[in-house]
């Protein structure tokens, strides 16, 4: 499908969601709507059962973490359209608190994939039948494809020979995760070069 | 004599279960032998690839997809860098396409006969694992020649692949090509008219083309339910649209089918390699752009610019357009997608893997309600499960 194309149908489903929408756009070739997060399951339902529209498969849910944000997390659905033969992109902004209507009773798929956004980010969906965590541990803590969480974690675990189990116990790194800097000093690294405040300091 | 209540019985399937396909551990609520309910417990082999991925540069997040279905790994490279190429809107040479689909499809063939045979075994047929493993060690045998590595290739590049063929590969995928069809034949002979294999796969784990739409299905799984769709043939990747081939489809929906439609990709498949090897023709096979490929060796040998390039490029990586795309291919267990998001530095911002394992399991219990417990094996071997996928 053109841009052109992908813009029309934009332009088309923002019209009936005049109230749920906030922005449709169209890059690299794909449609991206944003709604508004409490209306999901409508769009959701108008996207599925509309006759121009007929996406009929949920084929992904997944979270992302911008904490520089106002609300940080986005939930992001892919869903495709075997008539038009499209996809389609819709993205929801919420935060801790706030949650995200389920889309269980829309699409049955949901159910694991909101399982896995929770597991991994913390969004909670309210009215989802079943949200237990889906791929960490039994009674792991956190979430960790959040931006803050380190990547080796917090614990570790070992079998332990005295207590005949496996134990967990606090990380510890024998070498410090290395993060190396890439960014130019004439691009954006904000350096504090020793010396440099003088300059500043004789310049005002 | 007195009635007696009889209380359902609780099974825990795995997670160490040789039929579990890997670490899977289910719940099963049992009345009798009958499967009442199944709550499949995944992330047993959760390894924490997206978090990882987002800590590592583009060409080092490469190798991470060789290991989430690890069975056809070049296959989930090639989603990968399809994602990352259209970020960039990169360019690939022809001849980096068609060897990009040759060894999809070998991909295809290695995760098919895995499957299969594994299935067959998981009801009770021993000889097809052994007969159809030769295969496999053939094919890992051209993954080894081009890439240095039996299973974890980390051949796909962004904008190409990482070498052209070694001399002679082409005639020897050919020549396997004549002879294979054979050897597939007289594993079909022992299983397809085979009275206790049919006696264990027709007419179990059926669904119906609503259910698997409704379910997320992809690929054979929902091919098998009879919808055509196949993206090979609706979105055309890479070369695919000046290939000939056919989608295969079912009509019953059953393990079954699953199974024969298995066996008809296959030959499709080797139908499209031999067509690869046949329309290949001479060229470049990595990104002309300089910043996207490494500089030749010959040049690095001379040119204090071409070494500065190859320092810069393994070390800081390139760098990538501010955006999010989504990109899928038709893997061999169905649709795989990467949703990319990128911030504009030399690492993903966010980078979901979709893997059709994921949204299959999800439908363990639709298709193994009602069913006896021995069901259970057969509906999941025909699943195609591999736990890498599912759990990341």
């Amino acid at each position: 499908m053109t841009d052109k194309a992908l813009i029309e149908l934009g332009d088309a489903i923002a019209a009936s969601l005049e109230n749920e929408l906030i922005s449709s756009s169209v890059s690299f070739g794909e449609l991206t709507v944003l709604v508004r997060a409490e209306h999901i399951q409508k769009v959701l339902t108008f996207l599925r059962d509309d006759k121009e529209c007929c996406f009929k498969q949920l084929i992904d849910v997944c979270g992302a973490d911008y904490p520089e944000r106002n609300k940080r997390f986005e939930v992001v659905y892919h869903l495709l359209s075997y008539q038009l033969n499209q996809r389609i992109r819709v993205k929801v902004k919420t935060d801790e608190d706030t949650p995200v209507p389920s889309a269980v009773s829309v699409f049955p798929v949901a159910n694991w994939y909101e399982r896995e956004v929770w597991d991994m980010y913390g969004v909670f969906f309210a009215d989802h039948p079943d949200l237990r965590r889906m791929l960490t541990d039994y009674g792991f803590q956190g979430h960790p494809l959040r931006k803050d969480f380190p990547v080796s974690g917090y614990v570790e675990v070992r079998y332990s020979e005295e207590q005949k189990r496996v134990i967990y116990e606090p990380v510890t790194l024998t070498q410090e995760n290395r993060d190396f800097d890439f960014m130019s000093p004439w691009e954006t690294a904000k350096y504090v070069l020793p010396g440099d405040e003088k300059a500043e300091a004789e310049g005002k | 004599m007195a009635e007696v209540d009889i209380k359902n019985y609780c099974l825990n399937f795995g997670p160490q279960h040789p039929a579990a396909h890997g670490v899977l551990r289910m719940v099963m609520e049992l009345d009798g032998e009958v499967i009442e309910r199944v709550d499949p417990h995944i992330g047993l082999l959760h390894r924490g690839t997206e978090k990882l991925i987002e800590q590592k540069q583009y060409l080092q997040a490469l190798p991470y997809f060789d290991r989430l279905d690890y069975v056809a790994p070049m296959n989930q490279e090639h989603a990968f860098v399809m994602a990352i190429e259209k970020l960039l809107d990169a360019e690939v040479p022809e001849r980096a396409q068609y060897i990009r689909v040759l060894f999809s499809e070998i991909g295809r063939i290695l995760n098919h006969l895995l499957n299969l045979t594994t299935h067959a075994m998981d009801v009770g047929a021993m000889t097809p694992i052994c007969w159809m493993f030769e295969e496999r060690e053939k094919l890992m045998g051209f993954y080894e020649r081009v890439s240095g590595a039996r299973f974890h290739a980390a051949y796909f590049r962004p904008g190409g692949v990482h070498q052209d063929l070694p001399a002679g590969l082409l005639e020897d995928i050919m020549a396997w090509t004549e002879t294979f069809p054979k050897v597939q034949e007289d594993m079909e002979t022992l299983l397809i008219d085979n009275r206790i294999f049919k006696q264990r796969n027709v007419d179990i784990g059926v669904a119906t083309a609503e259910e698997a739409l409704a379910w997320g299905w992809t690929g054979p799984m929902l091919r098998s339910t009879g919808f055509a769709w196949d993206l090979r043939r609706s979105q055309p990747y890479e070369v695919y649209n000046k290939l000939d081939f056919n989608v295969v489809v079912g009509n019953a929906g059953d393990c079954y089918d699953r199974f024969m439609m298995r066996l008809a990709e296959m030959r499709e498949s080797v139908k499209l390699m031999r067509q690869c090897v046949e329309q290949m023709k001479a060229g470049p096979v990595t990104s002309l752009d300089n910043k996207l490929s490494p500089p030749k060796r010959a040049a690095m040998k001379t040119s204090m610019e071409a070494l500065i390039n190859h320092f810069k490029y393994y070390t800081e990586g390139f760098k990538v357009p501010e955006g999010e795309v989504y990109a899928a291919i038709e893997a061999p267990k169905g649709e795989f997608g990467v949703y990319l998001v990128s911030d504009g530095s030399n690492r993903p911002y966010r980078c979901k893997i979709r893997a059709p394992g994921f949204a299959h399991m999800q439908s363990m219990d639709l298709l193994c309600r009602g069913h006896m417990l021995a069901d259970a094996p057969a509906v999941l071997g025909a699943m195609d499960i591999v736990f890498g996928e599912v759990d990341r």
